[in-house]
């Protein structure tokens, strides 16, 4: 048992931090929250210099052949900085689903465009009426010579607005139960047919609404197998659900950075705010949800990385830190007193953050009830 | 022990309902977008509803309630603590405009303290609706120690010349006076140094900049005095007992929960629950919704003991300190209990704000889950109120 990072990973963290902190500071985000796209693009050309964009990408497809571990890191480091853009709908949600289930003349295709920065790819999955998981795919996909044709409409999309392709849940046959017949489709982004509306949301992130009326897509554009992506997409969302995790370890390790460095500073009655108890106790259990969540991510990561059997260890994760990063933020807020309800202030945008995060990929509630099917209940 | 309105509350609170149903306009339950326990949504983001709030507050004022707990000889209601009380609760069930600064904290200081020319300045006026104030207590250095205050204001002739800076003044840039506190004797010790003053907004040498709040509304400002001229007969009541007359007001405030609005938002919260289908399932049946929302139900109950119970003490004639704290932490927990909540139940659609396609429940949660993080720091934090609980309730001390 070895809690600590290799050399090489505590390279790459530090690095990733310190390129963030100077390429992506706080005002990043307040400025992309009216921006039209939402990332700044000489940021993404950066990032795929350095070889983040293709961090999962094996070298054969121009990728650095890294592991999830690796990709872990970088998004905890974007936790930090509430860092904007599509690299997560991109690189986990795109990439991990071609990785995982493309053909190879799809990998071929598009692996190497995804590491260099030339692609920006998303996933759509929920739809109105629908919570979490895959319960309700209602999107049609039927079959017109060799093509399919997408009807219905989809919801929470990330940047679809900009992806050049999403990919695209939708149920090719009725099944028997409703976790078969369900299809992967990658669909241009600038198909006919197409209607994308941004969300207005809590964390200024580009959510958006998609509609699909008569949208065409060649056969030939199915991801893994017809009327199989269920397992693909559980899969997939296991690895997002970690994937989230890291960001939020990344966003709540700086709201408590943040405000225990205000405790000791902040002085009322004469002394810092940081010697009341009150204070102490709120910093300590901010502590637990923070070491907490870090460790049980980290775990879960590695399980990944290693290839071993990780529903349990996900949705663990993801329990443990959707609950602890709602509890982290709202205590920087509590502890920063009025100075954080100002819109200059960034605890906000952590606090904003942490709630996307939390509901990203099953809350902690949804993902109780998971370890309770892993109990055997 | 009776846990129940008598004949004569009853009547009173009918008469109550009848007139907000009959003054309020039929639209204001879906303008007013207000959470409960929160201070940073103002009904003033909006044209219509300050229009609207303003002829309720006049009628309000006709009517005389705007003064409802004043003496007689005020033009006051002189109604009991109880009434007080069950007027407040459906006045903030409706979401109706309600009290203000001058009304449910300037003017009962003044009727309690003031001199006679104090009263004889601002009594009328107050009552009659006519002016509002902004609290100007907090400073930069200033928030949960109040007697840690560095504005000062000099005697000098007929006047006090006032020299500091004020901080989170809610709606003072919509408000007519401020209500301030300042340091009157720097020689004497905290707590008998400062004395309470009603500065005019128009003075030359006050300077307010807004400061945008976290829902992105100009709510608060920061209150720039540089040589202020004050004439004497402003200050309130006897000099260097500001702090006294402010606890006081304090206290008062504590009381205003505004405690209708809690049960209002869950009733509409519970049956947007009731038509909601979550995949494919109503969200109703949920186990984990039920759960949530019933323990909702029961923290509101509780809530509502507190808050007769305090009304049914001050009848009696006790002071309700210890026992408006507790109000004051368990309201503004409960703000937050609620936004939680509501947001845990519409899960990724707590995301989607008021106005965004596909939000749900009129984007009320997100809002909510912004606004009630003001509550639990405004008017005394949740920390402030568990020590005066401790302290002063159980004297457990700090030694
Ligand atoms: C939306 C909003 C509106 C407001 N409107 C007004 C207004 O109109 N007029 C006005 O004058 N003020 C107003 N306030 C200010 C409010 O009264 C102060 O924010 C509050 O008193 C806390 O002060 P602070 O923000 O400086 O926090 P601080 O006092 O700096 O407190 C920071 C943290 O330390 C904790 N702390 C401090 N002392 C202790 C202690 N002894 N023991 C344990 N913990 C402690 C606090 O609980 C808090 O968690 C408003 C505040 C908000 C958020």
């Amino acid at each position: 048992m070895d809690l600590e990072f290799t050399k090489e990973q505590k390279i790459l963290k530090s690095s990733a931090r310190d390129f963030l902190k100077k390429e992506c500071p706080s005002s990043v985000m307040r400025e992309m929250k009216e921006d039209e796209k939402g990332y700044p693009e000489a940021l993404w050309a950066k990032m795929a210099d350095l070889g983040w964009l293709g961090v999962m990408v094996p070298e054969a497809y121009d990728g650095i052949g890294g592991n999830f571990m690796d990709l872990a890191i970088i998004l905890e480091a974007m936790g930090e900085v509430c860092c904007p853009g599509p690299f997560f709908s991109t690189v986990v949600l795109g990439g991990l689903a071609i990785l995982d289930a493309g053909s190879e003349e799809q990998k071929k295709l598009l692996l190497p465009k995804l590491a260099n920065g030339d692609l920006i790819l998303t996933l759509a999955l929920s739809e109105p009426g629908a919570w979490y998981g895959t319960s309700v795919i209602n999107v049609q996909a039927v079959a017109d010579k060799d093509e399919y044709v997408i009807n219905g409409t989809k919801l929470f999309v990330e940047n679809a607005h900009i992806a050049d392709y999403i990919l695209c849940a939708a149920r090719t046959d009725k099944g028997g139960s409703p976790d078969e017949g369900i299809t992967l489709f990658l669909v241009d982004g600038k198909s006919k047919g197409i209607t994308c509306t941004v969300l207005d949301t809590l964390a200024y992130d580009k959510q958006c609404e998609v509609v699909f009326d008569n949208v065409r897509v060649p056969a030939d554009n199915i991801i893994g197998e017809n009327g199989k992506a269920f397992s693909v997409l559980e899969n997939l969302q296991e690895k997002a659900a970690v994937g989230k995790c890291a960001e939020m370890v990344g966003c709540i390790q700086t709201a408590f950075d943040m405000t225990v460095a205000y405790a000791k500073d902040r002085k009322q009655f004469g002394r810092p705010i940081g010697s009341f108890q009150a204070i102490q106790h709120h910093c300590a259990n901010m502590v637990i949800d923070v070491d907490g969540a870090r460790f049980i991510t980290y775990q879960a990561a590695w399980k990944i990385a290693e290839g071993l059997p990780t529903s349990m260890e996900a949705s663990m994760a993801k329990a443990w830190t959707s609950d602890a990063s709602r509890r982290v933020t709202f205590l920087g807020h509590q502890i920063h007193g009025a100075i954080s309800f100002c819109e200059e202030h960034d605890m906000h945008l952590y606090y904003r953050k942490a709630k996307a995060a939390e509901v990203a990929f099953g809350d902690g509630d949804y993902h109780l009830e998971k370890v309770a099917q892993q109990l055997g209940l | 022990m009776e846990f129940k309105l008598s004949e004569k509350e009853e009547a009173f609170k009918s008469e109550v309902e009848a007139f907000l149903k009959k003054e309020l306009p039929p639209k204001w339950p879906e303008m007013s977008t207000h959470w409960p326990g929160g201070y940073g949504s103002l009904e003033s983001t909006n044209e219509e509803a300050v229009k609207a709030a303003f002829t309720f507050r006049r009628r309000l004022a006709e009517k005389g309630w705007l003064t409802i707990s004043w003496p007689k000889e005020f033009g006051g209601e002189e109604h009991s603590y109880m009434e007080q009380a069950i007027f407040d609760e459906r006045v903030s069930y409706y979401r109706a405009p309600g009290m203000g600064i001058a009304t449910g904290i300037a003017g009962p200081t003044i009727l309690r303290f003031g001199s006679d020319e104090n009263k004889q300045d601002w009594v009328q006026t107050i009552a009659k609706g006519e002016i509002e104030m902004w609290l100007g207590y907090s400073e930069p250095n200033s928030g949960s120690d109040l007697a840690g205050i560095q504005t000062t204001a000099v005697d000098d002739g007929d006047d006090f010349i006032i020299n500091g800076q004020k901080i989170w003044g809610t709606i003072a840039h919509l408000a007519d006076y401020a209500w301030l506190i300042a340091v009157t004797d720097s020689e004497a010790p905290r707590h008998r140094n400062a004395s309470l003053f009603i500065v005019d907004n128009k003075t030359p040498g006050v300077t307010i900049r807004p400061i945008i709040n976290i829902l992105g509304i100009h709510s608060f400002n920061e209150v720039f005095f540089d040589n202020v001229r004050v004439p004497k007969r402003n200050m309130i009541g006897e000099k260097n007992m500001g702090f006294y007359y402010m606890m006081t007001a304090l206290d008062f405030e504590r009381l205003m929960v505004g405690i209708g609005g809690f049960k209002r938002l869950f009733e509409q919260f519970i049956e947007y629950v009731k038509q909601s289908e979550q995949d494919g399932s109503p969200l109703g049946k949920n186990h984990t919704v039920r759960k949530k929302l019933a323990e909702i139900a029961v923290k509101i109950e509780m809530v509502y003991i507190f808050f007769w119970r305090t009304a049914s003490m001050l009848d009696k004639g006790l002071v309700p300190s210890v026992e408006s704290s507790v109000l004051k932490l368990t309201a503004t927990e409960l703000s937050r209990a609620l936004a939680d909540v509501t947001m845990e139940i519409l899960g990724p659609y707590g995301q989607l704000m008021g106005g965004s396609k596909d939000a749900q429940f009129r984007g009320m949660a997100p809002r909510g889950y912004l606004d009630c993080i003001s509550a639990t720091i405004g008017a005394g934090t949740s920390e402030i109120q568990r020590n005066i609980i401790a302290m002063r309730g159980l004297g457990l001390t700090k030694k």
